[in-house]
């Protein structure tokens, strides 16, 4: 077990905490950088898809776990990414500067987005996100000059300059990159005078009121930031779908979004992380099962959200706190050995009271 | 207490309306009966065995299950009943009602009976029996609620009861004017928008909420172009929230410090 002496203040806002957490973050990244080497094309596709994934599991971390504001309708952001990024790169934009306007104008919506959205609270505010995204996806589905509709988009391959970014180890790297640099903006985000107010705004709207914090500023920002790594996920996404269509962007996108992040822990980026491999593998341990299962049973269409939603509900009941939420049992378990108690990790158990009364 | 699910019992009333009338030949008041009690008893299970380990999680846990428990149910319904429409036989399907140039179907009076019949029940219900108050009593406040006495389990359990019972009837009106599948439930978010167009907690409110939405929907259909009408009640939704983010009859306060 380790005891880290504290000497400065600024430890407590340090993002890393001590000298092992640099050398194990070290070698993951030594890791990721030569996967390309190792891995077969299937599997880099497979991880960049996690990496993108993990980017927009970041954005609503951002939003849902540390601000406490639920929303139902990060799949338009996500398609307002994608579709805004192959708009302007079929038009002759560089790469880098259309997946730039992207996140500009995801952001841009998501500012737009919280003037309605700051007035309310839980369930109101997820009803109201997820009426936004309806309507983004009936916008895209009719605004056939920019989004061709239903008959899709096709979009364009990536290149930097005369760099085609196009065979998956260049796009595994672009999205590692992506990625890493989301990971630490997010951390130093969170570390700023505005990740903090963000979480004070979650445990008590009328605590952080009192200490001067601006309600409607921070949330305003918050859903800026969410909306801003979101659209950059999509971006990336449209490369790799390769043909958008209005429907990939639905409400189930947005729930399988929200069943990534609890699963993964709410209230830690690790979380995001964690659940966006949750989320990216649990296709093919999908595809497994339905070769075991009795074939009657396995074609039938509606059975993947189902298995979402069964997932969803039993992580909630036994493990509210996801995967990193275990993990953390597990290694106080370890680091405490003869000595650990179940007690340790109780909840704390709030009882519910009406939002009709605030 | 938020149920997302509410659609998908809907749903799930309707199919089973559907299961006792068309494939067991059951008399049509008997099965209509017989849905409700069975949907009744699915409220009590899910209160059971998914919202009952969830007393003292915060409101965001209790929603995203309830969500969970939506897409469980559909898939449910979809692996039972399949994934084509079916349509409930009715004894007044097809039927009219005319009054001098007036013509409207039975179906659509049934609809507007069986609300108002509902409504007023529930009204009735809330404001003069001890149940009712010790359910919104429940609601308000549940620490509270079991210091007087009240038993709130007990009364939560009642309540998925009731309103899983509430739901079985609302698909039984509604499958004769649509067809029942296992998508069906989606219409359960227009109903969330029409309550808080309305007004959330408040019955009036929520009829209300409803017209606005249906009448919008209706008008938007007629003079816009196509695709207009499906957002209708999404935006109608959104500037309520930009004017009056508690609905028309509010009935929130800001607490006092």
């Amino acid at each position: 077990m380790r005891f880290i002496r504290k000497t400065s203040y600024y430890q407590d806002i340090q993002i890393f905490k001590h000298r092992g957490q640099i050398f194990w973050y070290a070698c993951l990244a030594i890791i990721l950088f030569s996967l390309p080497f190792f891995l077969s094309d299937f599997y880099l596709g497979e991880l960049a898809l996690v990496f993108i994934y993990a980017i927009a599991g970041i954005g609503l971390m951002l939003l849902t776990g540390y601000t406490g504001l639920v929303s139902l309708g990060h799949a338009a952001f996500l398609g307002i990414g994608a579709y805004t990024h192959s708009y302007f790169l079929s038009l002759g934009v560089p790469f880098v500067f259309s997946l730039s306007i992207s996140v500009f104008f995801s952001s841009f919506i998501g500012m737009l987005l919280a003037i309605p959205a700051l007035r309310v609270t839980g369930i109101y505010l997820a009803v109201a996100t997820l009426a936004f995204s309806i309507i983004v996806e009936q916008i895209l589905s009719h605004w056939v000059s920019v989004t061709g509709g239903y008959r899709g988009m096709l979009v364009p391959d990536p290149n930097i300059g005369s760099l085609s970014l196009k065979s998956h180890t260049a796009f595994y790297f672009v999205c590692l990159t992506f990625f890493s640099s989301s990971v630490l903006i997010g951390l130093n985000i969170l570390r700023s005078p505005v990740g903090r107010a963000m979480t004070a705004v979650r445990d008590s709207e009328i605590s952080a009121q009192s200490m001067g914090i601006n309600l409607a500023k921070t949330k305003t920002i918050a859903f800026a930031i969410s909306a801003g790594f979101t659209g950059l996920a999509g971006g990336l996404l449209a490369h790799k779908i390769g043909y958008l269509a209005p429907d990939s962007f639905n409400i189930l996108i947005s729930i399988q979004l929200l069943l990534m992040i609890v699963v993964g822990g709410l209230g830690s980026l690790h979380g995001a992380v964690y659940g966006a491999i949750f989320i990216g593998f649990l296709p093919q341990a999908l595809a497994l099962l339905r070769d075991i299962l009795p074939d009657k049973l396995a074609q039938i269409p509606g059975l993947e959200p189902g298995i979402f939603g069964l997932i969803l509900v039993l992580v909630l009941i036994y493990e509210p706190l996801g995967v990193y939420g275990r993990w953390l049992k597990i290694r106080s378990f370890f680091e405490e050995f003869p000595l650990y108690r179940r007690s340790t990790h109780k909840r704390q158990r709030t009882f519910l009271k009406t939002e009709r009364l605030r | 207490m938020v149920n997302f699910a509410q659609g998908e019992f809907m749903m799930l009333g309707a199919f089973l309306a559907y299961t006792f009338v068309s494939v067991l030949d059951l008399n049509f008041a008997l099965s209509i009966i017989l849905a409700i009690l069975v949907m009744s008893a699915v409220g009590v299970l899910t209160d059971r065995l998914i919202i009952r380990p969830m007393i003292g999680e915060p409101h965001f846990s209790v929603l995203m299950i309830t969500i969970g428990l939506g897409f469980i149910l559909r898939a449910v319904a979809g692996i039972i009943w399949g994934n084509e429409p079916k349509s409930l036989e009715t004894p007044y399907a097809g039927k009219v009602f005319e009054y001098e140039s007036v013509v409207i179907g039975y179906e659509n009076i049934i609809i507007i009976l069986g609300t108002i019949v509902l409504c007023s029940a529930l009204a009735f219900f809330f404001k003069a029996t001890a149940l009712g108050k010790a359910m919104q009593a429940a609601s308000q406040n549940q620490l509270a609620a079991m210091y007087v006495g009240i038993s709130v389990k007990k009364i939560n359990s009642i309540t998925w009861a009731i309103s899983a019972g509430i739901a079985a009837v609302a698909g039984i009106l509604v499958a004769p004017v649509s067809l029942i599948d296992p998508q069906i439930g989606f219409i359960g978010i227009k109903a969330f928008a029409a309550a808080i167009v309305g007004g959330f907690g408040s019955l009036p409110g929520a009829i209300i909420g409803g017209l606005i939405i249906g009448i919008g929907e209706q008008y938007a259909g007629l003079y816009l172009p196509p695709g207009f009408s499906e957002v209708t009640a999404y935006a109608i939704l959104l500037s309520m929230l930009l004017v009056r983010p508690h609905g028309i009859l509010t009935s929130v306060q800001i607490k006092k410090m």
